[in-house]
């Protein structure tokens, strides 16, 4: 049923793609974070041109990630925009997920009490100042457990990537079942790969929040 | 410009609404001058204070600042409504401390007291360091400059409020209640720091309280506040020693009873 020599075999070539599979994570949450922290701050500082950040996150958050990676890959194009796979598929997951993370962030803005945006008025802090000296610092420790969840939510989510033909880990699974007909040993592997690199990050996030807590 | 008052309230008004809570107010407070505003809650005191430091938006009327108007400015001999720059250039000179404080928890009680000193007024750091170090040992604090609100107690983090208002300067000092949310034993240590930079502060003071007793002995003048309007205003000894007004006699006897 399980053949250690072949898992031997195809281990370096997964490897080969959980890197790819991690650049894409690490590259997609980079755009997350800071995207849906530009989202949210417009919609904090701008209340007029909320409307268009809140029709963008629901327009996102209301489709699934998978026509939004054929819309960049395939249709984009079209309009003379074109991406290799990997760029497209990356900013895809990276442009979803800032939808959902910009919400976070909201909710990390509404609860920096009131009386801290008055002491920063009544210091005659300029809007810039008062927002990256007083507010961010209070709005964000609270919310990165919540940013850890959609962290590893994302990383889950990069298999999607193969529907473009990218090579991360369960494409590379996919053709070496394809070659070898056998699909038991890469799926495992890729399976525990996901399963071990998702405890790990949310040990890695709890460790921050402990760690935030105590400043 | 010199003979204009440091603040004037000229036809102030402020709703919310259907509901009036300053109606038509008309107020001057001279340079130096301290004064009390006294008032059952709803009578819009806070709102005096919040207006002036900018925090609520004004209906009507004009709001001066040592002889500028501060909602509004000079624009071919009228007055037309201010801009933000315009108004942050006013307000640098009034500072104020809330009923809660509002220090910012992610900094230490130095760090309160610089970060609008460097940010605002470009001070060197050495150089708002000392002032605030300055400052802190007024406020008797010298010893906690390190340390983060949440290990002060309330009264300490109330004289840092103090201490950070100061850092900036201000010509102006509002106070919002700002015993009420302290435990009796704490008020003392604060009111004794305001009299203090009433002694050696050139400062015009606005204070909204419920101190009765610090209002009297503190103040130059006191303001009764009832229903948006000033009710009665006068000398503390005629305020407290013999009200005219039958809401004045009211509020105080309800006030002294309970305190």
């Amino acid at each position: 049923m399980w053949d250690w020599t072949f898992t031997f075999e195809i281990l370096p070539v997964l490897a080969r793609a959980a890197i790819m599979t991690v650049e894409a994570t690490a590259l997609g949450f980079v755009i997350a974070a800071t995207l849906g922290l530009v989202l949210a701050s417009i919609r904090l500082a701008f209340p007029a041109a909320g409307v268009v950040v809140t029709i963008f996150v629901e327009l996102i958050r209301s489709t699934p990630l998978l026509i939004q990676i054929f819309f960049l890959y395939f249709v984009l194009p079209k309009a003379g925009i074109v991406l290799d796979a990997f760029t497209a598929g990356v900013a895809a997951i990276g442009i979803h997920y800032a939808a959902y993370c910009s919400e976070v962030y909201r909710a990390g803005f509404e609860n920096v009490p009131r009386g801290q945006w008055e002491a920063s008025i009544a210091l005659n802090l300029s809007p810039w100042n008062t927002f990256k000296d007083i507010i961010l610092p209070q709005a964000l420790p609270p919310v990165v457990p919540a940013l850890g969840n959609y962290l590893i939510a994302l990383f889950k989510e990069t298999p999607l990537l193969s529907a473009i033909a990218v090579l991360e880990l369960m494409q590379t699974a996919k053709n070496i079942g394809s070659e070898t007909f056998r699909y038991t040993e890469p799926v495992t592997l890729v399976g525990v790969f996901f399963l071990v690199m998702s405890l790990v990050s949310a040990g890695i996030i709890r460790m921050l929040e402990s760690w935030l807590q105590r400043r | 410009m010199n003979d204009m008052p440091m603040v004037r309230f000229e036809n102030v008004s402020k709703r919310y609404g259907a509901l009036t809570v300053l109606d038509n107010l008309n107020l001057d407070i001279g340079r130096g001058e301290k004064v009390s505003i006294i008032g059952p809650s709803g009578s819009g005191k806070t709102t005096v204070l919040r207006m002036l430091m900018t925090l609520e938006a004004i209906n009507d009327g004009v709001l001066w600042v040592d002889g500028e108007p501060m909602t509004h400015m000079m624009q071919n001999g009228k007055l037309v409504p201010a801009t933000t720059k315009h108004m942050r250039r006013i307000r640098a000179k009034i500072g104020m401390v809330f009923q809660s404080f509002n220090l910012f928890p992610h900094m230490t009680a130095m760090g309160n007291c610089i970060e609008a000193p460097i940010t605002v007024l470009g001070m060197k750091r050495s150089e708002a360091e000392e002032r605030a170090a300055e400052l802190l040992d007024m406020v008797g604090l010298s010893a906690k400059k390190d340390h983060y609100p949440s290990q002060l107690s309330g009264g300490q983090q109330q004289r840092v409020a103090i201490a950070r208002a100061l850092a900036m300067r201000p010509k102006i000092m509002l106070f919002d209640e700002v015993t009420s949310a302290l435990d009796p034993e704490l008020v003392g240590e604060v009111l004794q720091v305001i009299r203090k930079i009433g002694r050696e502060h050139d400062l015009t003071m606005l204070m909204v309280t419920h101190q009765m007793g610090f209002a009297k002995e503190f103040s130059d003048r006191v303001c009764f506040f009832y229903q948006g309007k000033i009710c009665e205003q006068g000398a503390p000894a005629e305020i407290f020693g013999n009200p005219k007004n039958e809401r004045t006699r009211q509020f105080l006897n309800a006030v002294l009873e309970a305190g």
